[in-house]
């Protein structure tokens, strides 16, 4: 007897066959299968360009079946910038962690998305320093303890973590903001459509399109990775609050 | 050909477009501010791209971008704002990627001032960022030089696949001259397979310098490195001045070359025979011409913009043989033929 | 400074005055009429914050051979249009060179007693011809005129091309070099 299968769950095109080195739990992991499979929807492997700089974020290029640049720390939206500028037709994007994107290169992305460049931003906020070991980041939430905040942040000695979706929400130039997370299958799914549309609007020539990603990183937090996904709904969501911040108003 | 009378500035503009750049990413800074002023009006009108970056950092970031999609790409500043461009230059050697960036030397360090300097000669020459990589480094000494050796720089990034740099003054740049533009005939050169084009019907390219593996990297390092021997071979350029007779030879480039040849003129009247060896290459450094004049001449006066940075060259090249002496001046502050001469003068009756 | 047949060309001059008065304009022109002719030319501007106000210079070099050293310790000659560049360049200027004043705006002394003094109230022929701005012209007309360079009619075709199409300014500046050369031709 012959059975009929038929095959609804598949690795996106887009994501070699490999194994990453994210640590059991992280968010990474998820993300960029995300952006794998919405590269393999709107079909743009062949014209997708991604810049990957410092941290964890940076061994995406073995990850991805496409052109990729590996970034000095900050980098990644000026590499970008250069690169969409002299070749329009691709569709550039950045994949950045907290350090890299609200951190050593928040000139870079505040400029890139006032100018309105025409890329999108995937930003991993994990609250931490990831590949360094864990240190503080400017997202790290006041309290929580880091390997350079080992009290627990303190607004007076470290000020108050940034909201990036919402500062860049604020430029004429960023067309399409949001803030989702990647903790549980639910928001996943959320997920999943704001990357979808962060690239849609730099498709349609839009202007800048961010999407901020709450990302569980277990290693760090000194945590097992269910409570991880818990501290990122508990902790960080009242602080970093889901949604889209800004929407591209006329579609031309 | 007509002449067209224009400043250092905009003539080396001018010979990056004809050189078939039309990419441009920059940062106001005096006394270079005129070449983001002249690609910002010619780079749209002939379909190219001209971008104010938010920072020195981001504008070579940017050519790092650029660079890597394939395309002829140029950025230029002056001293700091090259400074904070060292990271983006060690990345670009690092990831093998062409480019042309133009320093117009001001006086440092720190803020400094604006007249013209020749005080970023390490920097320029000797790494500047980390890793090991050298930038190739033209000097020239007048407007009509810096029109060619911009020209050639873009045709020498691309053999090479390394940042090369045009090392220029503040005169330099402000300083108008005659200058006529030759179409160069490119050499050969190879095709940009690895850049980032989108992956159709190709693998997937990467550009990078991260190689967490210290075998790669070392590897990595000997392939840049093989490149660095080849321009030390086949790339060093210099000028040989009233030499041949010359009793005591004057080293200098750039527009302190410019200077001592005036005043070899006034030695010359006065019955001293001197004459000059100009490095248009400061990287890779004339070393064997320094040393084949040491075989003849005894006495070599150096002269530089600085307090001395392109001496420590030339004591390499001249091996000990050859008695040296240096003048400079700094901060701003331009040699005099004058000055020049009457150095000259000591250093001739000094006994060797 | 004849001009002698065998002897190739080779001559320089620093004009200085303040900012907007136009003297980087006048050397711009003078190098330019000069490289119409088929000499060598280089001119080195006087730069930053001091532009914007202040005193401006710039350095003229003209020459038949190849120009060595754009910039010049000792000139051969000087056009100053007020005290203050007077001050800074009179001691410059080489033994028998040439000064050229703005005598409507330079009431300080000169000192030196080498050098041959052309004193031209430029402010107040350019006033006159009704376009103060063209003092600078005046100068460069009376420097023509004791020099000859180049001639009226390199001067007059350099400024149509550096003009363009400001035919309005252009007749006027005409005058005032004319005027200027007159001047210093009595």
């Amino acid at each position: 007897m012959q059975m009929d299968f038929e095959k609804i769950f598949e690795r996106p095109k887009t994501l070699r066959p490999v194994a990453t080195h994210y640590c059991p739990g992280c968010g990474h992991g998820i993300a960029g299968r995300l952006v794998a499979e919405v590269i393999d929807e709107l079909n743009v492997s062949e014209r997708a360009v991604g810049v990957a700089p410092v941290g964890c974020s940076v061994l995406l290029y073995n990850y991805l079946e496409i052109d990729m640049y590996e970034a000095a720390h900050g980098r990644a939206p000026a590499v970008a910038t250069g690169c969409k500028r002299v070749r329009p037709d691709l569709v550039v994007f950045t994949y950045q962690g907290d350090g890299d994107f609200a951190s050593i290169g928040i000139a870079e992305a505040v400029h890139a998305a006032a100018r309105g460049e025409k890329i999108s931003t995937i930003f991993i906020n994990n609250a931490i320093y990831g590949m360094t070991g864990g240190q503080m980041a400017p997202t790290t939430l006041i309290g929580q303890k880091t390997t350079t905040s080992p009290i627990g942040r303190t607004s007076e000695r470290a000020g108050f973590p940034i909201r990036m979706a919402e500062l860049l929400a604020t430029l004429d130039g960023a067309a399409y903001i949001a803030r989702v997370a990647v903790n549980s299958p639910k928001h996943i799914i959320k997920a999943r459509r704001a990357v979808k549309k962060a690239f849609e609007t730099q498709i349609k020539g839009l202007g800048y399109s961010m999407v901020e990603i709450l990302s569980p990183c277990p290693t760090d937090w000194r945590m097992t990775p269910i409570e991880a996904a818990k501290w990122v709904e508990e902790k960080m969501m009242p602080y970093y609050p889901l949604g889209e911040f800004k929407v591209p108003q006329k579609e031309k | 050909m007509e002449k067209k009378f224009m400043t250092g500035n905009e003539a080396i503009a001018e010979a990056a477009i004809q050189a078939g750049c039309q990419h441009f990413f920059g940062y106001p800074i005096t006394p270079q501010s005129e070449i983001p002023e002249y690609m910002s009006k010619r780079l749209p009108e002939i379909g190219g791209i001209y971008l104010q970056a938010e920072s020195e950092v981001a504008a070579i970031n940017m050519l790092f971008g650029a660079a890597g999609a394939g395309v002829r790409v140029m950025t230029s500043s002056s001293s700091p704002g090259i400074s904070l461009m060292q990271e983006g230059i060690s990345y670009i050697a690092g990831a093998q990627l062409p480019c042309v960036i133009v320093n117009i030397m001001r006086g440092g360090p720190g803020l400094g001032g604006i007249q013209p300097s020749q005080s970023d000669y390490f920097q320029a020459t000797k790494g500047g960022g980390h890793g090991d990589y050298h930038m190739l480094v033209l000097a020239p000494h007048t407007v009509q030089e810096a029109v060619s050796l911009t020209m050639e720089a873009f045709d020498l990034a691309d053999t090479y696949r390394n940042p090369v740099m045009i090392l220029g003054d503040g005169y330099m740049g402000q300083m108008m001259e005659p200058v006529e533009f030759y179409k160069t005939s490119s050499p050969n050169l190879p095709p940009k397979d690895w850049a980032l084009t989108g992956a159709k019907g190709r693998s997937a390219n990467l550009v990078k310098s991260l190689y967490l593996d210290p075998e790669a990297l070392e590897k990595h390092n000997l392939e840049i490195n093989r490149k660095i021997q080849k321009m030390r071979k086949d790339e060093v350029r210099v000028e040989n001045y009233q030499t041949d007779d010359a009793e005591v030879i004057i080293a200098a480039y750039g527009t302190v070359a410019r200077i001592c040849k005036t005043a070899i003129k006034v030695l010359r009247d006065k019955g001293i025979k001197a004459g000059m060896i100009r490095p248009i290459t400061v990287f890779p450094f004339p070393y064997n011409d320094f040393e084949k004049l040491a075989d003849k001449m005894r006495k070599f006066l150096v002269v530089e913009m600085s307090l001395g940075q392109m001496i420590e060259d030339v004591k390499l090249g001249l091996c000990g043989k050859a008695q040296i002496s240096f003048y400079g001046r700094t901060g701003g502050m331009v040699p005099s033929y004058d000055e020049i001469v009457t150095e000259t003068e000591k250093l001739v009756k000094e006994v060797g | 400074m004849e001009k002698t047949v065998e002897k190739p060309l080779y001559t320089n001059v620093i004009m200085a005055g303040f900012g907007g008065q136009g003297l980087m304009f006048i050397g711009k022109l003078l190098a330019y009429s000069s490289m119409k002719t088929g000499k060598r030319v280089t001119w080195i501007p006087s730069y930053g914050p001091e532009m914007r106000g202040g005193t401006a210079n710039c350095t003229v070099v003209i020459s038949d051979e190849e120009i060595g050293s754009p910039v010049i310790t000792s000139p051969q000659a000087l056009v100053v249009m007020n005290n203050p560049s007077l001050e800074v360049f009179e001691p410059r200027l080489q033994s028998s060179g040439m000064l050229f004043l703005n005598s409507s705006l330079i009431t300080r002394r000169v000192s030196r007693k080498d050098i041959e003094i052309v004193k031209i109230p430029a402010n107040d022929i350019a006033m006159e011809i009704g376009e103060k701005r063209t003092a600078n012209m005046v100068m460069l007309g009376a420097y023509i005129a004791r020099t000859r360079v180049v001639s009226k009619k390199d001067i007059f075709e350099g400024l149509k091309e550096l003009f363009g199409k400001k035919i309005r300014f252009l007749d006027v500046n005409m005058r005032a070099f004319e005027d200027g050369m007159k001047y210093s031709q009595h």
